[in-house]
């Protein structure tokens, strides 16, 4: 019944993030903000602009619907205010001008994960993206390389099968008996692993990355970073940690990785994915000499 | 039909830990969600822990704090209960491998919060939320516990007896988002609801688009009371043009809040002499509006929130997070210049009348978490106490559910021989309009076989999905959602008048008769947001209500809930909980004393001055 979003190519997602930036976007918002900020008259013009509207493309298919079976694109104007995001944008456009239109969201504050989405031919969160960060029309489809049920929402299964192939919760012999001793962690543990803490499982990297999409069975970005996380937290201990490694050393574990950095380009919380895998591939070196 | 021991409604922190804890008790455990378990909005919460793990600190001192700050509405044995657990709970969570931050000697670090004497608030940088919700997700996948995700539970399947105390619940009536079919969920030993916050009942809100109250509006039709409603925390500190959160951790610092005249307010102008910024939620957000509407907010709507004096090494270390959602939220580079904050709504109190073990007065059903209230917030929440809230009476509730012997609570539920009935005096007629929804309410059988009640609530439910689906005309929710939003910030915010209350209560009297003709316009079956959005306007409506009723009533002064004509505690006459009973629809309201007798005598009620 599911079908894959259709002309996708694999190229699009390295070009569009590897774009050099003089200045970032919110440089330019800040900018703006305080050009709008200095006098009235400025400010009357910003409150002029706010009444243009915003294009977008967004993808449709509905598995069931007659007329929605065959995938396509609905053009979309909404009304523009200044700090709209692209899922502002999907929202407006949903409640005022179709209700059938569908995508996941719901923080709206870059922590749930569950608006990552293909903008622009970039994996991104629709929350989290400013539309005045983007060129017109804003296309707006759902992540690459994952099923679609319907308009913008994917299966994220796969993603979570691979997720929990990690063996992905704290385990280790060594907490204290007593419930209320704690087991100490140095603040440069902590330190190491604290970017590997911070994935909200978006599966933007996933859908970013080349090989993933080309190998079913590779653990991928996110689930290798969720490993990271466990076999370099010290409190784990050396058994354990030699039984991750064991996991991560396989044909489909990190020696897939071919370091294009499109995972970490991709990222929203900014965690050096491919840095993370480079490591996990020496100390998988260093505790026994095996490529595949 | 699907068959469990527990079933756990929803899979935030609150769930998560109901569901480990049944599983440990040996009890077939299953998490039914509408989001996936790391979706939910408890990693929203930034914070962190209050526990009284240090020397120096005790758990007595953690329930004085929470007492004082419930401005003496909160029921001490929930209170002490809360403060005794805390500690275990806690460092649980970090055998569990939770990332806390961590001191010098790799012990967790703790700060101090608003309210607290101690600086007891165990956190995780600026996002302690998220690293619970994962933490304890990770345990659920480690022990195997079967969780339906994407599952969205519509309706309780309850005996229909007089009375409530008679029911027994045997179950959920389910939606599978991706499919669109209904299905029978029948529980053995009991339902545990831990579906959160309600926040979308209000438009400036911190909640995430998710936090539609289900479980308390499940709750609250089939018979069990909500308690005090009227209590909504407003957070003092969200971005205004999105409601995104900024942590009181930011003040916890040392953060400090300005007005457009550059003066440091919670001083100059004596909102609280002693602790400044760190007074509780209630006291800085009426403090914050208060200079707005004098004429000294920035933009006419919000003050300054300046934390670049703390240096970028601290906030880094400790409040990163912060920094990224300025950025993204706001635009502003908060080590360069203050961040814009104001009011937002954030969390309630009130909710599903619960005791000390998580159950409700119909045996069988359980709720834990924020849309519970065993009343550990009273009036007034402490920042810092809504995750162990979540995760003692979340543990509590699971183990209680699957058999294990918690002993007697002192805390009752429903109504007893001392049950005072108080009166509604309202504009309109409150509560149901007569349709086929609101007569079925939530319940509906009074068989004695469990697969007998599960069996007729889901073709209940499949006949009232069946009714949206079909209806091609009318109204459609997001319009409604949009006037019931506005409508209660504007009259049901942080300060509030007879008048606007009536308001409220008029408006949403009018979006409840326009419900009636409300329509799906996606006939699909497959992943219908449409559909969803329109249950879950239904169950706004009856939360806005009961919260509008409870803060009609309650005149008086107290914690979040300012009255203009009323400008004082009233302890002779409010030192108790409000109720709010569904009988046939029609709202009645009734009255228990709070609980002040704790284990070591009773909590004085005194002047909060901070």
């Amino acid at each position: 019944m599911s079908t894959q979003v259709p002309e996708k190519t694999e190229s699009e997602t390295e070009t569009e993030t590897e774009t050099e930036r003089t200045e970032t976007p919110g440089d330019r918002r800040r900018a703006e903000k305080r050009a709008r900020q200095k006098g009235t008259t400025e400010a009357q013009e910003t409150t002029e602009t706010d009444e243009e509207s915003i294009h977008l493309k967004v993808f449709r298919y509905d598995p069931e619907i007659e007329g929605k079976m065959e995938p396509r694109f609905d053009d979309f104007h909404v009304p523009f205010t200044k700090g709209m995001t692209v899922l502002d944008a999907l929202m407006l456009a949903r409640d005022r001008f179709d209700t059938t239109l569908t995508f996941r969201h719901s923080c709206r504050q870059a922590i749930c994960g569950s608006d990552a989405l293909f903008i622009n031919g970039t994996q991104r969160l629709g929350c989290k993206t400013q539309i005045s960060d983007l060129e017109e029309p804003v296309r707006v489809e759902p992540l690459p390389h994952a099923e679609v049920v319907k308009d913008l929402v994917v299966d994220m299964e796969h993603f979570y099968d691979q997720m929990h192939a990690v063996e992905p919760y704290f385990q280790t012999n060594e907490a204290p008996s007593d419930e209320l001793q704690e087991q100490h962690q140095s603040r440069e543990n902590r330190e190491k692993i604290k970017m590997s803490t911070r994935c909200i499982w978006c599966g933007a990297c996933m859908s970013s990355c080349n090989i993933a999409a080309g190998d079913n069975e590779y653990l991928g970005p996110a689930a290798l970073n969720k490993a990271f996380r466990f076999a370099m937290d010290k409190r784990e201990g050396e058994d354990m940690r030699e039984h991750r490694f064991e996991i991560l050393d396989q044909e489909h574990g990190v020696w897939r990785c071919q370091t294009q950095f499109s995972c970490t380009n991709v990222c929203p919380k900014d965690i050096p994915l491919t840095e993370h895998i480079q490591e996990l591939k020496r100390s998988a070196v260093k505790n026994n000499l095996k490529f595949w | 039909m699907y068959e469990h021991d527990v079933i756990v409604v929803g899979a935030g922190g609150a769930g998560l830990r109901a569901a480990i804890a049944a599983h440990e008790e040996g009890a077939d455990v299953a998490l039914v969600t509408k989001l996936h378990p790391v979706r939910s909005h408890t990693g929203a919460a930034e914070g962190g822990i209050n526990a009284a793990i240090r020397d120096g600190d005790s758990w007595e001192d953690h329930a004085y704090d929470t007492m004082k700050g419930s401005d003496y509405l909160g029921d001490a044995p929930a209170i002490e209960t809360l403060c005794q657990d805390s500690p275990k709970e806690t460092i649980q969570l970090e055998h569990w491998g939770m990332a806390f931050s961590r001191e010098d000697d790799g012990s967790v670090s703790q700060r101090p919060f608003g309210g607290l004497s101690f600086p007891r608030t165990t956190y995780a940088g600026a996002e302690t939320g998220h690293h619970l919700l994962h933490t304890m997700y990770e345990q659920v996948v480690k022990r195997g516990i079967q969780v339906y995700d994407e599952w969205y539970v519509t309706r309780l399947a309850v005996t229909n007896q007089d009375d409530p105390a008679e029911r027994d619940c045997h179950g959920v009536i389910a939606y599978d988002i991706k499919s669109g079919k209904i299905e029978g969920f029948t529980a053995k030993n009991g339902v545990i609801l831990t579906t959160g916050g309600l926040g979308q009942v209000f438009d400036h809100t911190t909640n995430a688009v998710a936090n539609t109250g289900d479980g308390a509006a499940m709750a609250y039709r089939a018979g069990v009371p909500l308690e005090d409603m009227e209590f909504i925390q407003f957070h003092p500190t969200t971005l205004p043009s999105t409601g995104v959160l900024i942590s009181e951790g930011v003040r916890g610092e040392g953060g400090i809040l300005y007005n457009s005249e550059g003066e440091r307010f919670m001083f100059e102008h004596g909102y609280a002499n002693n602790e400044g910024e760190l007074a509780s939620r209630d006291v800085v957000a009426r403090a914050e509006l208060t200079e707005v509407n004098n004429g000294r907010g920035i933009n006419d709507e919000y003050v300054h929130l300046d934390m670049r004096h703390l240096g970028e090494e601290r906030i880094i270390d400790r409040l990163e997070n912060i920094l990224h959602l300025a950025e993204d939220f706001e635009g502003v580079n908060a080590l360069e210049e203050p961040m814009p904050v104001k009011p937002g709504q954030h969390y309630a109190m009130g909710g599903i009348e619960t005791d000390e073990n998580g159950e409700t007065c119909i045996s069988g059903l359980y709720a834990a978490g924020e849309c519970a209230c065993v009343s550990v917030h009273g009036a007034n929440r402490l920042g810092g106490n809504a995750l162990p809230e979540l995760i003692v009476f979340g543990a509590r509730a699971g183990r209680h559910a699957a058999g294990k012997d918690l002993g007697t609570p002192e805390i009752t539920t429903g109504k007893t021989e001392d049950t005072e009935i108080g009166e509604l005096d309202t504009p309109v007629e409150p509560g149901a309009v007569g349709t086929p929804e609101d007569a079925v309410a939530d319940g509906g059988t009074t068989m004695a076989q469990p697969s007998q009640t599960v069996e007729t609530a889901l073709e209940a439910e499949r006949a009232r999905v069946e009714r949206l689906l079909e209806r091609d005309e009318g109204v459609q929710q997001a319009e409604l959602r949009a006037k019931l939003q506005k409508s209660m910030t504007a009259n049901v915010n942080v300060f509030r008048n007879e008048e606007g209350l009536k308001q409220a209560l008029r408006d949403i009297r009018e979006v409840r008769e326009e419900y009636e003709n409300v329509y799906v316009n996606d006939p699909s079956r497959t992943f219908n947001t449409d559909l969803i959005h329109t249950i879950e306007m239904r169950n706004l409506i009856d939360l806005a209500e009961a919260i509008t009723l409870g803060a009609l009533v309650r005149d008086e002064f107290r914690g979040a809930h300012w009255r203009q004509e009323n400008q004082e505690r009233r302890d002779d006459v409010w030192l108790k909980h409000t109720l709010l009973s569904w009988e046939d629809g029609t709202p009645e309201l009734w009255f228990k004393p709070t609980i002040l007798e704790g284990e070591d005598g009773e909590y004085e009620p005194k002047i909060r001055s901070y």
